[in-house]
């Protein structure tokens, strides 16, 4: 491990997803070029995999001053123990005082590792970045106690590590007038040979994408009682476009599927709707959904936590609201559809 | 496997001390074991289900609350031990992660050490790849399924659109999540030949972990808040159910969201 150094600049890691930049890097790089206008400093992005240099030009019309792109059929897929050292390489280059990748598998490899490597400690799951205007040190809120409270911390030494949770910072804008330089990382060249083996890879359709990518999830906690209340709920999701989760209990009673809990211990939705039907809105689930950007809650219980946070409420019982809910969508249906043969 | 605050507990209980910006104990609601902790357990009791292994556990922490922490015991696993110092501190990875690298060095031959994906109070991950880094060997991290094969460990994990499998050398560290499913309730035999299994009480002293320290390096916890929600919900009334249903469609059509 090297004594942490000063460093200068933001230097991000860029997620490719099937060819193209993942939602998430454009996230990772709009907070990124907030943060290097803010310093005054330049804005360094990584690319790594099979095929990425074209997508360099792309990272500079999304703020990037400069690319690192390690390329190599070898990085066709993500393997920690090959990337670990293209990113290094790219950090050496750059020095920077900020590091930045996306709360995804990947970078909840990578951050850790670097920082680690380096002497420092990676702040894990931001959902809040800004640059303190007196010590010009990185402030980094995330949530902690499952939700309930968020720490605000600074790291003590350069590079001042993060990943950044999806949906919560703004994505980057385009600005087809920008230009910016590509650097070749020659990691290409000598990757070690690396003690994991892939032995499989195989893609599972509709099974687990589902929930995060949903652009409407409907929820069901404890309160829906019964396997057959979350068809209702199945039925209402389907009628929206959406998915089916659920809190924990219902998991635990095999109501649903383990699969479809959300949650600091389940899964991390952001969808455009948030239905969450007889829920008390426990912080361990709320964690998991907060980035939605319009919750909806419907409990009998108008005393419930779960009407603090949401945007809408219906106190009422969910076995009536659920039917009506229904039978007012499919009216809506129903009347776009005339109108269309109108 | 961490004890932690019950991520569960109802928000009323929750207080930070803003002396220590960190939670206060919760009266009324005792701590747990870190529920992803107790899915690696479960992972650590199926490969003993299979063949001939010997499980210790390992929890660190500043006052561990006995009857919560020999849990792990009754569930199955061969021995506890136990790391207390005042010194430990949740919020440091790097300390946390030396300790138990000790530990596990002190504690002698090991072919693979298994740890809940993040704890349920610091949400970080950060300390299996701490202890990985120490121990120089290679964490796999997020498994969902975890089998020992000969001198190696393979491991399935879930990705966006799939799986892969993975195969590493052992010893290796491989982190769980609530995939690997929940941890077995405690059978009347094992409940009761728990307490005749060692219990092990190491202090940092004990690890030898002063010339751990590491200058500088570390993150400093500036404020700790519980977020004010501001309440914004708007509670539909109406008539009827179904004048609420229509009112709650119309206001999610001029938000745009359906």
């Amino acid at each position: 491990m090297v004594p942490p150094a000063d460093g200068r600049g933001v230097l991000v890691y860029c997620e490719v997803e099937g060819g193209r930049l993942a939602p998430l890097a454009l996230e990772v790089l709009g907070v990124g070029r907030r943060l290097a206008s803010a310093l005054g400093q330049e804005l360094g992005a990584v690319l790594i995999g099979e095929g990425v240099a074209p997508l360099a030009s792309e990272v500079i019309v999304h703020g990037a001053d400069k690319v690192y792109v390690g390329e190599a059929g070898l990085l066709c897929e993500y393997v920690l123990e090959l990337y670990l050292p293209v990113v290094e390489e790219a950090i050496e280059q750059a020095q920077p005082a900020i590091l930045l990748f996306g709360h995804t598998l990947v970078g909840r490899e990578l951050a850790p590792w670097t920082a680690f490597r380096r002497g420092v400690v990676a702040s894990m799951d931001c959902v809040a970045l800004e640059i303190d205007p007196h010590t010009k040190r990185l402030l980094m809120t995330r949530p902690v106690y499952g939700g309930n409270a968020q720490a605000v911390q600074v790291s003590m030494g350069d590079p001042q590590v993060a990943t950044v949770r999806a949906k919560t910072m703004a994505p980057a804008v385009k600005d087809h007038g920008r230009y910016g330089q590509v650097v070749e990382l020659k990691a290409g060249g000598r990757l070690p040979a690396p003690r994991v083996k892939v032995l499989e890879r195989k893609a599972e359709p509709g099974t687990r994408v589902k929930l995060e990518e949903a652009r409407v999830v409907v929820a069901g906690g404890r309160g829906i009682g019964s396997a057959s209340g979350f068809k209702q709920l199945e039925e209402l999701a389907g009628l929206l476009g959406g998915a089916v989760g659920a809190t924990r209990p219902p998991c635990d009673a095999k109501w649903a599927k383990e699969s479809q809990q959300i949650g600091i211990t389940g899964r991390i939705v952001g969808p455009e709707l948030y239905i969450a039907v007889a829920l008390s809105g426990a912080s361990q689930h709320l964690a998991g959904c907060s980035a939605a950007k319009v919750i909806v809650a419907i409990n009998k219980d108008p005393e419930a936590n779960i009407f603090h946070v949401v945007d809408y409420g219906i106190a009422d019982d969910w076995k009536a609201v659920v039917p009506a809910l229904l039978s007012c969508l499919r009216a809506r249906t129903d009347k776009e559809t005339e109108g269309i043969w109108r | 496997m961490k004890q932690v605050l019950d991520p569960e507990m109802p928000l009323s209980l929750f207080r930070i001390d803003p002396e220590t910006k960190s939670a206060l104990p919760a009266r009324g609601a005792p701590p747990v074991l870190s529920p992803f902790d107790e899915n690696a357990l479960e992972a650590a009791l199926r490969i003993k289900d299979d063949e001939k292994a010997k499980v210790t556990v390992i929890t660190l922490g500043r006052r561990l609350v006995r009857a919560v922490v020999t849990a792990s015991l009754a569930a199955g696993a061969d021995e506890l031990l136990l790391l207390e110092d005042a010194s430990f501190n949740e919020f440091d990875p790097f300390l946390t992660a030396s300790a138990l690298a000790a530990a596990i060095r002190k504690r002698g031959p090991y072919d693979l050490v298994l740890c809940g994906l993040q704890a349920a109070d610091t949400n970080a991950g950060l300390v299996p790849i701490g202890i990985a880094c120490l121990l120089g060997v290679t964490c796999l991290t997020g498994a969902r399924e975890v089998r020992l094969k000969e001198e190696s460990v393979v491991v399935a994990r879930s990705l966006a659109y799939g799986y892969e499998v993975l195969e590493a050398p052992c010893p290796a560290v491989v982190t769980v999540t609530y995939e690997v499913g929940s941890l077995r309730e405690p059978g009347v035999e094992a409940f009761m030949s728990a307490s005749a299994k060692p219990v092990i009480v190491w202090t940092a002293a004990d690890l030898e972990l002063e010339q751990a320290g590491m200058a500088g390096g570390r993150t400093e916890i500036l404020r700790m808040e519980v977020p004010v929600r501001a309440s914004r919900c708007e509670i539909l009334e109406g008539e009827s159910v179904q004048a609420k249903a229509e009112q709650l469609v119309s206001r999610l059509q001029q938000a745009k969201v359906i």
